[in-house]
């Protein structure tokens, strides 16, 4: 679990990297950190790991208080780096095996860890040649590895997919969210937004050190593009002026043979909504839900922080 | 316990085979550890030959000993690199973070570095040092004594710690590996004229006093451990990505401190002043015992030895106090020989040099600094008491009058370059090394200009123009 309230730092120069930064991530749940870079992610994530000291608040992760404990925090979390950070004249299981004996895992653990690891990021080959000669993805693989090689119960990913292929991508995702399943907390810092979308359960946008929007994505979109819509496309042309809307609808669109609403309360006004135009005679072809994706959420919120027009 | 050294080995371990892998580091160690003793063995044959003809045999004798501590410093000097860029090395890399993330403790990171940082270059130094010694078994040359070669070997230990200690302190606080190598010159170049002053050791022929230079590099190598472990902040090797020397925030940091809150000068002495020899009070207390002791110690040697020394005869005797008398008449002459502002620049000069030696020493070579003065002190007055003169009455007339005053100012100064020395080897979590110095030196310069430098100047006026007359007055009773 990740609690932090008033999260802040400050650095020697006066700038404050992270200000008041509250968050709750508990176990079973994955927040994606997103903002700019710069923006305080990597600093926050470090004070997770008890490796910056906060200026001001408090944070607990996996029941540890970063300030007092910080040596059981790192014990129970595990961190994926911006950079991979490996030793490059280490093999892939040297490497693993090094980090198995910091986190004081026994021979047997180590071994066993280690090749179920190595096999399941489909490294097991690679395994005995320098990490040195690996390509990008099968680094940040290894890397992945490393941060998972205690099984930690709090996981803290910086661009856990950066630099892979999609098949390797596919791979690291499905992890995580199986690591979800067994109850680690996880939070991921990421520029990838549909990967955010995919796996997140809350969603957390930082600008200028400051937690903008924090939620869950259907409570983002609510809140930074309003109410749901919806369409409804039609087989011909369709006259919809003498359409009678529910409440809480508005029409804010309209072609020949679509119509686009707004709705403030989709479980209440859809059936009246489509009992209205099947009543009409309406050709009805389809009635969905437009999608909106993380994407515009994030830019219309970044735009609004930077006082600049949102296109949409 | 064993739980904390595996931990360090682990660290020490991987650090080991990291660079045995890498050829472009071992390459040149071993062709330099195989090569040097070939051309050191060369050289002493021609220094054998050059010295024979010229009946040089007592050189010779020290020769071996010398030319072994030389073999022991170049690896030393070129293996550096390995300790320069232990911490900062992996923080360009990027491979620090994930240390940094482990739960493993700061000392645990940082003797592990230490450890392989020393270990490597005396690896390398001693094998050197033993195919050396097994060239020059063809030589007609002295092989050295047992115990002058365990002293020598113990010295290049010593030289490694030092200089290594000295190489991660640095490692930890460079921003980047380049400017970690050209701030190396810091530690070879005085590590050479270490060297320097132990080759004169060890051609002065008292292999003993090699013990003194042990104790001594050992004793800052302990310091400088001291504040490596003192200062590691895993935050600090992660915050900073470049350094920008920043004259003006240096300038507030140094002011702020020696400024306080006072709002003038007034205030400052009534206040700040106070307020940092009440700080200062303990590492008087030492310096006050040790500058007893110093005079003590030296006078008791010269009354104990210089009469074994020296045949003092009544003859001679008599001759030296009329040369004694005979320069005290003279002293109605000092103030048109000597003037009350060089004295004043002169002693203000001591207490500075002090001070700059106490910071490149964490205050131990400015306390010996005064130790060696204090020593003088008592000197004079056990040479004084050898001619039958009252030390007792030679201090209260020749030294008490301006010394109540010159040697305040001396005792509190030492005192307060003690103070920084062990603020530098004292862990602070608020502040860097940059400016714990900064905050360290202005409370030194509130003690000196505060007090040191008026006390000088009243002390040297005393020494020119009443100490003198005093003397004179106490002349008759010699």
């Amino acid at each position: 679990m990740i609690e932090t309230n008033d999260l802040s730092k400050q650095f020697n120069n006066n700038f404050w990297a992270v200000r008041g930064v509250t968050l709750d991530v508990q176990p079973g749940q994955i927040l994606a950190l997103l903002g700019q870079n710069g923006a305080g992610k990597t600093t926050t994530v470090r004070m997770l790991t008890a490796l910056l000291a906060p200026t001001r608040g408090y944070a607990r992760v996996a029941g540890y208080d970063v300030t007092k404990n910080p040596k059981e925090v790192r014990m129970n979390v595990g961190v994926l780096t911006e950079q991979h950070g490996l030793y490059l004249r280490m093999t892939g299981d040297e490497y693993l095996d090094y980090f198995g004996k910091i986190y004081g895992l026994d021979a047997q653990a180590r071994a066993t860890r280690s090749k179920y690891l190595l096999d399941y990021f489909g490294l097991a080959e690679a395994s005995r040649r320098r990490s040195g000669e690996y390509s990008k993805g099968m680094k940040q693989k290894l890397a992945l590895a490393r941060s998972l090689m205690h099984s930690p119960s709090v996981l803290l990913l910086d661009e856990p997919t950066s630099a892979m292929d999609p098949e390797s991508s596919r791979l690291v995702r499905d992890e995580i969210a199986r690591l979800r399943s067994f109850q680690r907390t996880i939070v991921i810092c990421t520029h990838n937004l549909a990967e955010a979308e995919a796996l997140a359960d809350h969603i957390a946008i930082i600008y200028r050190g400051k937690i903008l929007l924090n939620g869950t994505l259907d409570e983002l979109k609510r809140r930074v593009l309003g109410p749901m819509e919806y369409e409804a496309r039609f087989a011909d042309a369709f006259d919809a002026s003498g359409l009678s809307l529910p409440p809480g609808v508005e029409v804010v669109s309209r072609s020949e043979t679509s119509l686009k609403f707004r709705i403030e309360s989709p479980q209440v006004a859809n059936p009246k909504l489509v009992h209205a135009l099947t009543s009409m005679n309406a050709p009805l072809i389809s009635f969905h839900e437009v999608s909106r994706k993380l994407e515009q959420v994030y830019l219309k919120t970044m735009a609004e922080a930077q006082g600049l027009a949102y296109a949409a | 316990m064993r739980r904390n050294w595996e931990a360090i080995w682990m660290v020490a371990r991987r650090e080991f085979v990291d660079q045995f892998r890498d050829w472009r580091i071992v390459a040149p160690m071993v062709l330099l550890m195989a090569l040097f003793p070939f051309i050191a063995d060369d050289t002493t044959q021609e220094a054998i030959e050059f010295m024979g003809r010229f009946g040089g045999n007592l050189i010779l004798e020290r020769l071996v000993p010398f030319v072994i501590l030389v073999i022991g410093f170049f690896p030393l000097s070129f293996t550096l690199v390995v300790a320069l860029e232990s911490f900062v090395g992996e923080k360009e890399r990027g491979t620090i973070e994930p240390l940094l993330s482990s739960p493993l403790d700061d000392h645990q990171l940082y003797l592990g570095k230490l450890l392989v940082g020393i270990a490597t270059p005396l690896v390398f130094s001693f094998v050197s040092i033993v195919i050396y010694l097994i060239l020059i078994t063809r030589r007609d040359v002295a092989f050295p004594s047992f115990y002058l070669l365990a002293l020598v070997l113990l010295l290049t230990f010593a030289h490694a710690v030092l200089m290594v200690s000295s190489a991660i302190v640095i490692s930890v606080q460079a921003t980047t590996v380049r400017a970690a190598n050209l701030l190396a010159s810091f530690v070879v170049v005085p590590v050479a004229f270490l060297l320097q002053g132990e080759t004169a050791l060890i051609f002065w022929g008292n292999e003993s006093v090699l013990w003194y230079a042990i104790v001594g590099v050992t004793l800052l190598s302990a310091l400088i451990v001291r504040l490596g472990v003192s200062h590691f902040r895993r935050e600090y090797l992660l915050g900073r990505e470049i350094d920008t020397l920043n004259f003006k925030q240096l300038w507030l940091v140094f002011t702020g401190r020696f400024v306080g809150n006072a709002e003038s000068i007034r205030d400052w002495y009534a206040v700040e002043l106070p307020e940092t020899l009440k700080q200062i009070r303990r590492p008087l207390a030492i310096v006050l015992l040790l500058g007893v002791a110093a005079v003590a110690a030296s006078y008791l040697w010269v009354v104990v030895n210089v009469p074994g020394y020296l045949d003092i005869s009544p003859e001679i005797e008599n001759r030296i106090k009329t040369l004694v008398n005979q320069n005290l008449t003279d002293l109605d002459d000092l103030s048109g020989q000597i003037s009350a502002p060089v004295l004043f620049y002169h002693n203000a000069r001591a207490v500075v040099i002090m001070l700059l030696l106490g910071v490149a020493s964490f205050g131990t070579l400015g306390v010996t600094l005064f130790l060696v003065n204090m020593g003088l002190v008592g000197g004079v007055l056990g040479g004084a008491s050898l001619l039958g003169v009252s030390p007792g009455l030679l201090f209260a007339a020749g030294i008490l009058p301006h010394g109540i005053f010159e040697l305040s100012a001396v005792f509190l100064s030492v005192a307060a370059t003690l103070k920084a020395g062990a603020l530098l080897v004292t862990p602070q979590q608020d502040k860097s090394l940059g400016e714990l110095l900064l905050v360290a030196l202005a409370d030194w310069f509130r003690v000196f200009i505060g007090i040191a430098l008026p006390f000088l100047a009243i002390a040297a006026v005393i020494e020119v123009y009443v100490t003198p007359q005093l003397l004179q007055m106490i002349v008759p009773y010699f």
